[in-house]
């Protein structure tokens, strides 16, 4: 946990896999205040943290701590007060709206909540429009196979469950083969039995893909399955833990 | 304060703009029923007082001449209040420093009193001294043509006699209102002017001495005109009557009175175009806000709320939005009726120009304004209020969308997903789609409808100028003359062609309904003298009527019309309508210049001459023509072209242009609100595509796609509306006058067009700053 917050990206002793040395992800000192009105809010008050290459990373933390900020800061949805963040050695912080915005493009699949499909086109649809933008995409039709739903495409939002439909989420988010998949609380609208369908969606990703998942949530059952545990309170990285062995979705019981 | 009311200040702060927008709808429909009310008031309320005040007389008689004692019979009639007599005769004046001749109407006045009717009002000096000769009043319109004073001098040619008089008036007559030749129909003040003198004086020069020419009488307040216009005639038959005529039939109060007939229409019909419009846009507009907030309504329903409490609240929203709307139309039409009644009313000349606005437009204006406001908030509120608020509470499930004709395989190929999303989104909503559409078309039938005119009165005054009358100069003859005259006429080097005509004034009459008018002879297939629609030689028996007269008298084709002519034998003619031209300005009587003579038993005679001839020769052919002593006026077509565009520029197309810009206003306002409501609604959408790495730019432009879909549907459909407003207006304002033609030019549709791009496109910009501000992770987060 110390070297976590003190070591450099180099002199890591803390890999689980140690063919994947490289952190995506290198952030020190991250700060961030929200003004709400006349009360300032202080969301984070200075994170240190690394994310590596394809490893499977849990943010547990308790409504307020912070989690939610330090994922939108490190997917370019939301900028930092104070401190550093590099993507790939390449600096997120100090770069114009339009550079996060292709950045997002290019690297980061979001998963929500409440799935934030577009109502108006089909499942094939949602994943194009990603696609027709991105670098290097994956056909939509393989990125809904890898989700489990060849067999959905032409469906529209309103036609499928939940479950699918965060399916389709994930599907639209992998598609561009992101470099990192975040996800805040991909199973907080879902039943238990859906959610661990979702989660093996996402493990699953990971081990094929090799995709850097970040996962926020308040599910404490769900850092099980992660490589990495990290536990976020008042705005500050509490502990960070290592999973010796990650167990499966559906070994886990919420 | 309750908590209620804080929310309701918060929410009114909240969308201020788009209040203001709708609220700029609703003060802009009031704005047209406000200055098209006033400005008809205005004019009504003016012309009533200077009758009232100068005793304008209600029948009106000439004769060739009778004696004074005459009176007498004339005060028996049952129903006559006051009768006087007077000399009134054509006279030539002429200004040291104007070249050109000057026409005029001199009236007597007495010498020892006003006037019991038709009296003046002096604006500057007074009347002529008691038996002066040689002092004369001026009308106010010819004195400031020529920057005159009183004391200033004016030759005039009475009766033959040139006589140097001294100016010791300027004065305004109720009778002169509108101070016209009565041989063109528009005012020309430089060339053109009436004239006061001691009854005394014209005597002389006229030779009245004991016997007057003119007499005019008002009428006791139960009087039966028909009556003592019937009784009058029977007594002044004898001395070469041309039959007695009560206002209508006045020139000066027959165009008033058309004027405000036309005032009144467009009273009634373009506040109701523009109030209506405004009160379906404010409708659909408050429905629309108000369907926004299903979540703050099911909110308020869980907190144990009753509908009645929520309608209750949303009703005071829409109150200050139609609060806003109707103070605002109110102000700002009062700011702007007050110049434009006083710029109508620069071609009536009254001695107080009276501002009036009636309390039942505001009151009407109200009524509208709330019933729509009223409606449109129920309606959606109710609709809100009746879900379950646990529903509202929910996170919204997703609308269901279903495959359509248009993914077609073919079409597939050219979408990409977000035109996707728009063509989804419209076609998914398509009532609501269909309103929107609705609503920007009609504010874009509202630019039509306010632009329409200009290039219609354009049209209609190149048809009369360039293809109906095609002489440069109508001289007139003092008297009727031989045909040969004109050969004097193409003898003289500076004209390139004459062709003589042969007018007479008559009166028409069918189911009691009478014109007075000149009855023009024309040579047959006439060089000079179109008439529309009218292509073979002229019927040897029988007359035209210009359309709108033969509609006016409800006259077929070969239907006798009644015809009594006003000079010479005064003979009473039946003569079949044998055709109708259409021809948009003035009202004209037609016959073969033969077929007339026959008719009057005379020869070959001319009352005129058509000239064709070069501007610059002007210089000298008008003192050439001056010098014959058979021409008593020369008119410019031209200079008529010209006052008639300027008239018509000054009065009804200033009306016009401030329409145009109330229509633009409301054109903006209903495709900001559009925008703006299609951003709450898809705020959601747009987030999440800047969430997946779209730029604000793409974001904006899917907008933007989604609106112009929207606009470019609502466009042809706005020209089509706005046709038919259009079409409604040119019917309900045909006068005499003119009769603006239903033509349709390109420019109309383009104004149109461009005002709503313009509007989307400035909308669009407006929102730019909401668009880049989109908050990606709020928007994501709450639902």
């Amino acid at each position: 946990m110390n070297a976590a917050k003190r070591g450099s990206p180099n002199v890591n002793t803390e890999q689980v896999n140690p063919t994947e040395k490289t952190p995506v992800f290198f952030a020190r000192g991250l700060c961030k205040n929200y003004t709400m009105g006349e009360v300032e809010i202080k969301a984070l008050r200075g994170v240190d943290l690394e994310l590596y290459a394809g490893e499977f990373v849990v943010f547990l933390g308790a409504s307020g701590s912070g989690k939610s900020t330090l994922l939108n800061i490190l997917g370019g949805l939301d900028s930092a007060s104070s401190g550093e963040v590099t993507y790939q050695q390449q600096s997120l912080t100090n770069i114009s709206e339009r550079e996060l915005t292709l950045f997002r493009r290019q690297h980061v699949g979001f998963v929500f909540q409440f799935y934030n499909l577009i109502p108006s086109l089909t499942a094939l649809e949602n994943v194009a429009i990603v696609t027709e933008i991105a670098d290097n995409p994956m056909p939509p039709e393989q990125a809904l196979k890898l989700v489990g739903l060849e067999q959905r495409m032409h469906h529209f939002p309103a036609q499928l469950s939940g479950g699918e439909q965060q399916r389709v989420a994930i599907a639209r988010a992998i598609a561009k083969r992101p470099a990192v998949l975040m996800c805040d609380e991909p199973t907080g609208a879902l039943d238990s039995k859906t959610g661990i369908i979702v989660l093996e969606v996402l493990q699953n990703i990971n081990r094929e893909l090799g995709t850097t998942t970040a996962v926020i949530t308040h599910n404490e059952v769900i850092g099980e399955m992660a490589d990495r545990v990290i536990r976020l309170s008042d705005g500050k990285i509490a502990s960070i833990h290592e999973n010796k062995q990650r167990r499966s979705p559906s070994e886990l019981k919420w | 304060m309750n908590a209620l009311q804080h929310k309701l200040q918060r929410d009114i702060r909240a969308m201020l703009g788009q209040i203001l927008a709708i609220a700029a709808v609703v003060a802009a429909g009031v704005m047209v029923l406000i200055i098209s009310v006033s400005t008809k008031q205005s004019i009504e309320l003016s012309q009533q007082r200077f009758y009232q005040t100068y005793q304008f007389a209600d029948v009106f008689a000439q004769v060739t001449r009778a004696p004074n004692d005459l009176i007498r019979q004339v005060e028996q009639i049952d129903g006559v209040n006051i009768a006087e007599t007077r000399i009134q005769a054509a006279a030539r004046f002429s200004l040291a420093g104007f070249d050109e001749p000057i026409q005029g109407q001199i009236v007597s006045i007495p010498d020892y009193s006003e006037p019991l009717l038709n009296r003046l009002h002096y604006l500057y000096g007074g009347r002529p001294g008691a038996g002066a000769q040689n002092e004369i009043v001026i009308s106010e319109p010819f004195a400031d043509a020529h920057g005159l004073h009183v004391g200033d001098d004016i030759h005039a040619i009475l009766n033959g006699r040139i006589q140097a008089l001294q100016i010791v008036g300027i004065a305004l007559s109720p009778e002169y209102i509108y101070q016209v030749d009565p041989n063109s129909i528009l005012p020309d003040y430089a060339r053109y002017g009436v004239f006061w003198m001691n009854r005394s004086a014209l005597a002389a020069a006229f030779d009245m001495d004991g016997a007057f020419n003119n007499i005019t009488l008002s009428l006791q307040s139960n009087a039966d005109s028909g009556y003592v216009s019937d009784s009058l005639n029977l007594i002044l038959q004898r001395y070469g009557s041309q039959g007695a005529y009560g206002r209508y039939e006045q020139v000066s109060h027959r165009f008033l009175s058309e004027e405000l007939q036309q005032l009144g229409v467009m009273a009634v019909v373009l506040p109701t175009i523009f109030l209506g419009v405004a009160a379906f846009l404010l409708n659909i507009l408050m429905t629309r806000i108000i369907h926004n907030q299903r979540q703050p309504i099911a909110l308020l329903k869980a907190f144990g709320y009753s509908n009645r409490h929520i309608i209750q609240h949303y009703l005071w929203f829409t109150t200050a939005v139609v609060g806003i709307g109707l103070l605002g139309g109110i102000v700002l039409g009062m700011i702007v009726a007050q110049p434009m009644a006083s710029l109508y009313a620069t071609y009536f000349r009254f001695p107080e120009f009276i501002f009036g606005l009636q309390p039942r437009a505001i009151a009407i204006a109200f009524i509208v304004a709330a019933i729509a406001g009223v409606t449109g908030t129920f309606r959606a509120v109710y609709a809100a209020a009746k879900r379950p608020p646990a529903e509202s509470m929910r996170p919204p499930s997703p609308p269901i969308y279903h495959r359509s004709w248009l993914d077609m395989p073919w079409l597939q190929a050219w979408f990409n997903q977000p035109v996707r999303i728009i063509l989804r989104n419209i076609q998914r909503f398509r009532l609501r789609a269909s309103l929107s559409v609705l609503g920007i078309a009609l504010s874009a039938s509202l630019l039509v409808v306010g632009s329409y005119q200009f290039n219609a009165v354009n049209e209609m005054l190149t048809t009369q100028y360039r293809q109906i009358l095609r002489m440069n100069l109508d001289v007139q003859f003092t008297d009727v003359t031989p045909g040969r005259a004109l050969y004097s006429l193409q003898s003289l080097p500076e004209v390139d062609y004459a062709e003589g005509y042969r007018s007479v004034p008559i009166q028409l009459s069918n189911n009691r309904k009478e014109w007075r008018l000149m009855l023009l002879g024309l040579n047959d297939h006439s060089e000079l003298r179109a008439l529309p629609g009218w292509q073979q030689a002229l019927p040897t028996d029988g007359i035209l009527l210009t359309r709108y007269l033969a509609e006016d008298l409800q006259l077929e084709l070969g239907d006798p019309v009644s015809v009594r002519v006003l000079t010479g034998r005064q003979q009473q003619l039946q003569l079949p309508l044998a055709g109708v031209i259409d021809e948009p300005l003035g009202l004209g009587v037609y016959m073969q210049r033969e077929a007339l003579n026959r008719a009057l038993r005379e020869g070959d005679v001319i009352s005129g001459a058509w000239i064709l001839s070069q501007e610059h020769t002007y210089a000298t052919l008008f003192p050439t023509l001056h010098e014959m002593p058979m021409v008593a006026s020369i008119t410019q077509f031209a200079q008529a072209e010209h006052e008639i565009r300027t008239y018509i520029d000054n009065t009804i197309l200033g009306f016009m242009a401030v329409m145009f810009v109330l229509a633009g206003s409301i054109t903006f306002a209903v495709v900001y609100n559009n925008a703006r409501i299609l951003f709450a609604e898809r705020e959601r959408e747009l987030a999440t595509m800047r969430v997946l790495g779209f730029s604000k730019a793409e974001v904006a432009a899917t907008l933007l796609g989604e609106l112009a879909v929207l606009v470019v549907l609502a466009i042809p459909l706005g020209w089509a509306i706005g046709m038919l407003f259009s079409w409604l207006l040119v019917t309900a304002m045909s006068i005499d006058l003119f009769r603006i033609p239903f033509v349709l030019s390109p420019h109309i549709f383009a104004l149109s067009a461009i005002g709503v791009l313009f509007a989307a496109l400035l909308s669009l910009g407006l929102m730019l700053k909401r668009i880049w501000q989109l908050d990606m992770i709020q928007s994501l987060k709450t639902e």
